[in-house]
């Protein structure tokens, strides 16, 4: 098939509509802008509903409704927006709505910069909004998966019936890189959801809420909810491992990290030491298990985020040996750069370094 | 017999509560229309919250002050349903400003049912902004002072400046008359958005007579003696013909 060249952010928007999303609702913010433009083009193409809304606000609840009237919804922002609409994903999730969210992450806190971080690991996968909710979160790491992900993502959202985020960074949204086209339209029938509020014609009222006011509902429906993520954390794991067997050292890391980390892996090979990389795909469910598995033998892991050190939580929950879990990251927009993380791995594994290096 | 849009069933609402009423005339005017099966309502956060539990058609929850931009979503999700929200002065007129304004500005073919009480009485009556000055609330024990509170906000007089806005009329219920020109209200609206015609708003101003009124005859007397002084009722544009 041939290749094109596209932004992740139009690969992404490119993704969705393929994926039959028909509803868009955004706000302009940097570094995710080439999505809602595109958007705003793409929609009247295929007939669909383009709102650019008065706030990230009013966005998210935009896809609340429309995501209630049946249709495949999504938003799409950068750090800041994406703070602003935890309300309405809380929401979301407590009415059991499917909807997907992209957010094409930048340097915080507070308005922070428009350069790409990695900072709201934290938020996309421990629940930025209130009470105890879950969204499947994926981490692509190239256009063609800004595409394929999003693609994937209406299929999640709408079989268990929850956000889904993919988060992604401003390096990956904003670059322009080649990419197959190599997913049919497909088409969606909002009829076919029996709990959409179409109009009761023929059957009982539909109510769309996350309000449960008498004695024990609540609970009970919270309970419903775990069970549901549960499901989610046995099925939906993703994960890639590259060159792990055998590896001394395996960088962890998600989305533009990951493919840094990746070269990294094959210069310090090229050096004779093996270093592998574990990359989790979905954030939420994290693949604890197979990183367990991975930290088994007496490999050190290094985790490399653009961050403070986020993601590295769930690290060491998996490995549970703290001596083995090290962590380098940059912060507010600094990208770690392949030299830098070959020398955090030279300075941290000193006598392993050069004890392979004797060898070979 | 037809099923009918009210589900006649003991509603919350402290006796005297104008949601009660206006809850009624809401879906007497769906029946009227012979809209039930293609309406979808959205409820507000306040006391109006469980307004599902009283209506027999579709209907989604939204956050506070966010029903226009859920309706938003209904609405150009299905433009062949007729979608409305109901809503306080709390959740219309504070947190939910935004999202009113610019529904309105964008003159989305919606109906918004109003309700104006001037205080927030799900948490126990404090201070609106739609709250007369001098008026005693659990936030202004002296009386809202307008140094220290603003001004109480009159919404309806700014969406209908609004080209995309239809029609807005502000009625009241203090009175069997005012009750009728409130439903009359209420199905132009509904009509309005029928036609096709772009945003319709109908301001119900009404009494909390839990909070702010010895009893509910003497909040009754407030309303028509001193509210309505300066929430003044009639058609405030109408652009429907």
């Amino acid at each position: 098939m041939n290749k094109i060249l596209i932004t992740g952010n139009e690969a992404c928007a490119e993704g969705a509509i393929r994926a039959g999303c028909r509803f868009y609702a955004g706000y302009p913010i940097t570094p995710q802008n080439e999505l809602i433009a595109y958007m705003s083009k793409r929609m009247e193409e295929v007939s669909g509903v383009f709102i650019q809304s008065e706030s990230e606000l009013a966005a998210i609840n935009m896809v609340y409704g429309g995501a209630a009237a049946g249709m495949r919804a999504m938003t799409s922002s950068s750090s800041p927006g994406v703070s602003l609409m935890q309300e309405g994903l809380s929401y979301i999730a407590g009415s059991e709505l499917p909807a997907v969210i992209v957010n094409v992450q930048r340097g915080g806190p507070g308005l922070g910069n428009i350069a790409p971080a990695q900072s709201d690991y934290f938020q996309a996968t421990k629940g930025g909004g209130h009470g105890d909710y879950r969204m499947i979160t994926l981490a692509p790491m190239n256009a063609q998966e800004m595409f394929d992900f999003t693609y994937e993502a209406f299929d999640l959202a709408d079989k268990y019936r929850v956000p889904v985020n993919i988060l992604s960074d401003g390096l990956i949204g904003q670059m322009m890189e080649p990419m197959e086209m190599n997913k049919k339209m497909k088409t969606i029938s909002p009829d076919d959801k029996k709990w959409a509020l179409r109009g009761c014609a023929g059957r009982e009222p539909n109510v769309v809420k996350s309000f449960f006011i008498k004695d024990g509902v609540l609970e009970e429906w919270n309970e419903a909810l775990q069970k549901k993520y549960a499901k989610i954390s046995k099925r939906e794991v993703r994960y890639e491992e590259y060159k792990t067997k055998g590896a001394d050292i395996v960088f962890a890391a998600y989305g533009s990290m990951a493919r840094i980390c990746k070269a990294v892996c094959d210069s310090l090979r090229e050096e004779g030491i093996k270093a592998g990389l574990f990359r989790p795909i979905s954030l939420w469910p994290f693949p604890t298990k197979e990183l367990k598995k991975l930290a088994k033998g007496k490999t050190n892991f290094l985790v490399v985020e653009m961050s403070a050190g986020q993601m590295v939580e769930d690290v060491r929950l998996a490995v549970l040996d703290d001596k083995r879990v090290h962590f380098y990251g940059r912060m507010g927009g600094g990208v770690p750069q392949e030299t830098d993380i070959i020398n955090v791995v030279k300075r941290l594994f000193k006598s392993k370094v050069k004890s392979k290096k004797s060898k070979v | 017999m037809s099923i009918k849009a009210f589900k006649n069933v003991s509603m919350h609402y402290c006796p005297g509560c104008g949601h009660s009423q206006v809850h009624k005339m809401v879906c007497d005017v769906i029946d009227e229309l012979g809209i039930r099966e293609r309406t979808v309502g959205v409820a507000p956060v306040g006391c109006a919250v469980i307004a599902y539990d009283y209506w027999n058609f579709d209907v989604s929850e939204a956050a506070h002050g966010r029903a226009p931009a859920v309706a938003t979503g209904l609405k150009r999700a299905m433009p062949d349903r007729i979608v409305f929200t109901y809503q306080g002065d709390g959740d219309l007129a504070a947190i939910g400003t935004g999202e009113i304004m610019h529904a309105a500005s964008r003159g989305e073919n919606l109906t918004v049912i109003f309700v104006n009480n001037g205080v927030y009485g799900m948490t126990g009556g404090q201070m609106a902004p739609t709250t007369l000055a001098g008026q005693k609330t659990a936030t202004s024990l002296k009386g809202r002072d307008l140094k220290r509170d603003g001004y109480p906000l009159m919404v309806s007089e700014i969406i209908a400046t609004m080209p995309g806005v239809k029609y807005v009329e502000r009625v009241s219920i203090h009175n069997r008359i005012e009750i009728e020109k409130t439903k009359q209200a209420i199905k132009k609206a509904f009509q309005c958005q029928i036609e096709g015609k772009g945003f319709s708003l109908v301001e119900v101003v009404t009494v909390c007579p839990t909070y702010g009124a010895k009893n509910v005859k003497e909040a009754y007397t407030r309303l028509e003696n001193e509210v309505l002084k300066f929430y003044k009722t009639g058609v405030i544009k109408d652009e429907t013909v």
